[in-house]
């Protein structure tokens, strides 16, 4: 199995840092966004900006795992 | 018509049309142990999004959610915040584990823990906390069903013969369909519960605040420490609320069915893509919030959080819409538990009844001890919901904090070369000890840590350091252990 690249790995830090350990920075009311406390609207936020880093981390893993899967066609 | 009888209607047409197409669903495929457990492998990006955000949007989480934002307020967050990070987690061990499964055709994650670790004994161990865990999951999802139907009957049916109605059908369509009715039935329930989340979780806000803004503006003027941590609670702070979205984003996928689901998948791409896009699904959380924040000050005497939803759905709506709501979340239920049944009981016939007492079983003989397990979990399960109706959340949590410690023998099983058999033998045995031992004594969270986190961090150092201390035993057929390394 070959391990994640250190450039995939940090893209996967991204939203933890953002989204977890951050939280005494962001758990506030306001200053109020769209009519959202702070920290609802921080996390919805980070809902959608999750899935672009990791599609981000998809298109750099792809062409590494690219080989495995011609040999899984070529097998299945 | 009355209200009661108008809703039970309609609930029981949407459960009839979902057992029906799960029971369909069959219909061109030969239902061997492979087709059954793992759908043959060839599950592509939307059947797998489905059969996955069907077992992740679970009846905990659509009554739950609700009722968490209603009832301890901010703490409430922390689905918003582990659910995204789990997915980002699954993008790193979820190809992998497919690309072990595939190569050696394995079906349920004990298969995984013996054949990388290569001990039966491991795979039993393993197989007996998956089984143990998922009791009170399973116990969850039909004491959800039952309340929602009390609830749609307006009290007229007991949750109890509902619970038993729900199940049986529950059972007998997963004994016939297996994997593929489960993710076929995932379709019209989360089409279902979508719509219905997204109407509702705007309309309630709309009709008695004017809108999500006002709602919140309302809660602010008259509880703002509701909408921040601890909320209404004292321990669930932001100590709390780290640990526990640790420990969630990486135990998620330790679920014997969450893991096994992963199988299913046609290749490994399918599972990268999937972890890429299911966050977007997370978009009806906040909804469910939303509805529960609008309850704190519209239904203030609730004395169980949980109703929040559909007791604002029934006060608000007409009754054919409380029967859709309902049957959304009845069908959630079984679709849940019927997982839950499926991965039970495999996990028991092939990883611990055939290993331990009938070593020479066919895959046959297998499936057939597998379905007759699945109606002696029916069983313990309801009996254990009829007679505990206390302490749900608790038993949840000890099943989740309990799954949570193969994460270590998963991940290091994946990516290390240097973790031995009796390592993980001995981080997962340290592991579940803290659990039981900090949990049932009530010391959760525990220095305001979340105590599942407290047993994995364990857990990791004893694994490692026993790994270390112990000779390698080389997998027969070297191909287990990561090339790289």
């Amino acid at each position: 199995m070959k391990p994640p690249s250190l450039g995939t790995i940090l893209l996967g830090l991204i939203p933890f840092i953002a989204t977890c350990f951050s939280v005494s920075l962001w758990d506030r009311i306001y200053p109020i966004v769209f009519g959202l406390p702070f920290n609802f609207f921080w996390l919805i936020l980070w809902l959608l900006l999750t899935p672009l880093i990791m599609w981000g981390a998809y298109r750099l893993e792809e062409p590494r795992t690219r080989g495995d899967r011609d040999k899984q066609d070529g097998a299945g | 018509m009355s209200s009661s009888a108008v809703t039970l209607t309609i609930i029981s047409i949407l459960v009839a049309i979902g057992s029906l197409v799960g029971f369909l669903a069959r219909s061109h495929h030969r239902m061997d142990l492979e087709q059954w457990t793992v759908g043959g492998r060839g599950f592509g990006l939307v059947f797998v999004w489905l059969l996955m955000a069907g077992e992740i949007y679970t009846t905990f989480t659509f009554l739950g959610a609700s009722g968490w934002a209603y009832s301890k307020g901010g703490p409430v967050l922390n689905i918003l915040g582990f659910q995204p990070l789990m997915y980002v987690v699954s993008f790193f061990i979820l190809p992998p584990v497919w690309e072990m499964g595939r190569k050696h055709k394995l079906q349920t994650q004990a298969d995984f823990f013996q054949t990388r670790y290569n001990s039966v004994f491991l795979g039993a161990l393993v197989a007996l906390i998956g089984v143990i865990c998922l009791i009170p999951y399973l116990q969850i999802q039909l004491t959800g069903l039952g309340l929602i139907v009390e609830v749609a009957s307006f009290g007229a049916i007991h949750r109890i013969p509902a619970m038993i109605i729900g199940l049986g059908v529950v059972a007998a369509f997963v004994s016939v369909s297996g994997v593929r009715g489960v993710a076929w039935v995932s379709l019209i329930k989360d089409v279902l519960l979508l719509s219905a989340a997204v109407f509702v979780g705007f309309a309630i806000p709309r009709i008695y605040f004017g809108g999500i803004g006002s709602m919140f503006a309302a809660l602010i003027q008259a509880k703002p420490s509701h909408l921040v941590m601890p909320g209404t609670t004292k321990y669930l702070g932001h100590t709390w609320y780290i640990t526990t979205v640790l420990l969630m984003s990486c135990g998620f996928y330790m679920w014997p069915q969450y893991f096994a689901a992963s199988f299913t998948a046609k290749n490994a791409r399918v599972l990268r893509r999937n972890a890429v896009i299911m966050p977007l699904y997370s978009v009806t959380m906040p909804l469910m919030f939303f509805v529960g924040l609008s309850a704190v000050l519209v239904l203030p005497q609730l004395g169980n959080g949980d109703l929040s939803l559909l007791s604002m759905v029934r006060k608000t709506f007409p009754a054919w819409f409380l029967g859709i709501v309902g049957g959304a979340g009845v069908l959630t239920a079984m679709v849940t538990a019927a997982i839950q049944l499926l991965t039970g009981a495999t996990l028991y016939a092939k990883n611990l009844f055939r290993p331990m007492l009938a070593p020479s079983m066919t895959d046959q003989q297998v499936a057939r001890v597998a379905k007759m397990m699945v109606l002696v979990l029916t069983v313990a399960a309801v009996s254990l919901a009829m007679y505990t109706s206390a302490s749900l959340v608790s038993l949840y949590l000890m099943g989740s904090a309990g799954v949570a410690q193969f994460f270590p023998g998963v991940v290091l099983g994946l990516f290390s070369r240097r973790v031995t058999t009796a390592g993980v033998f001995a981080g997962i045995a340290t592991g579940i000890f803290i659990v039981v031992t900090l949990i049932w004594t009530g010391r959760d969270p525990y220095l305001g840590w979340n105590a599942g986190l407290v047993a994995l961090c364990s857990n990791f150092v004893i694994t490692g350091l026993v790994s270390v201390l112990t000779p390698q035993r080389t997998p027969a057929g070297n191909e287990t252990v990561p090339e790289s390394l």
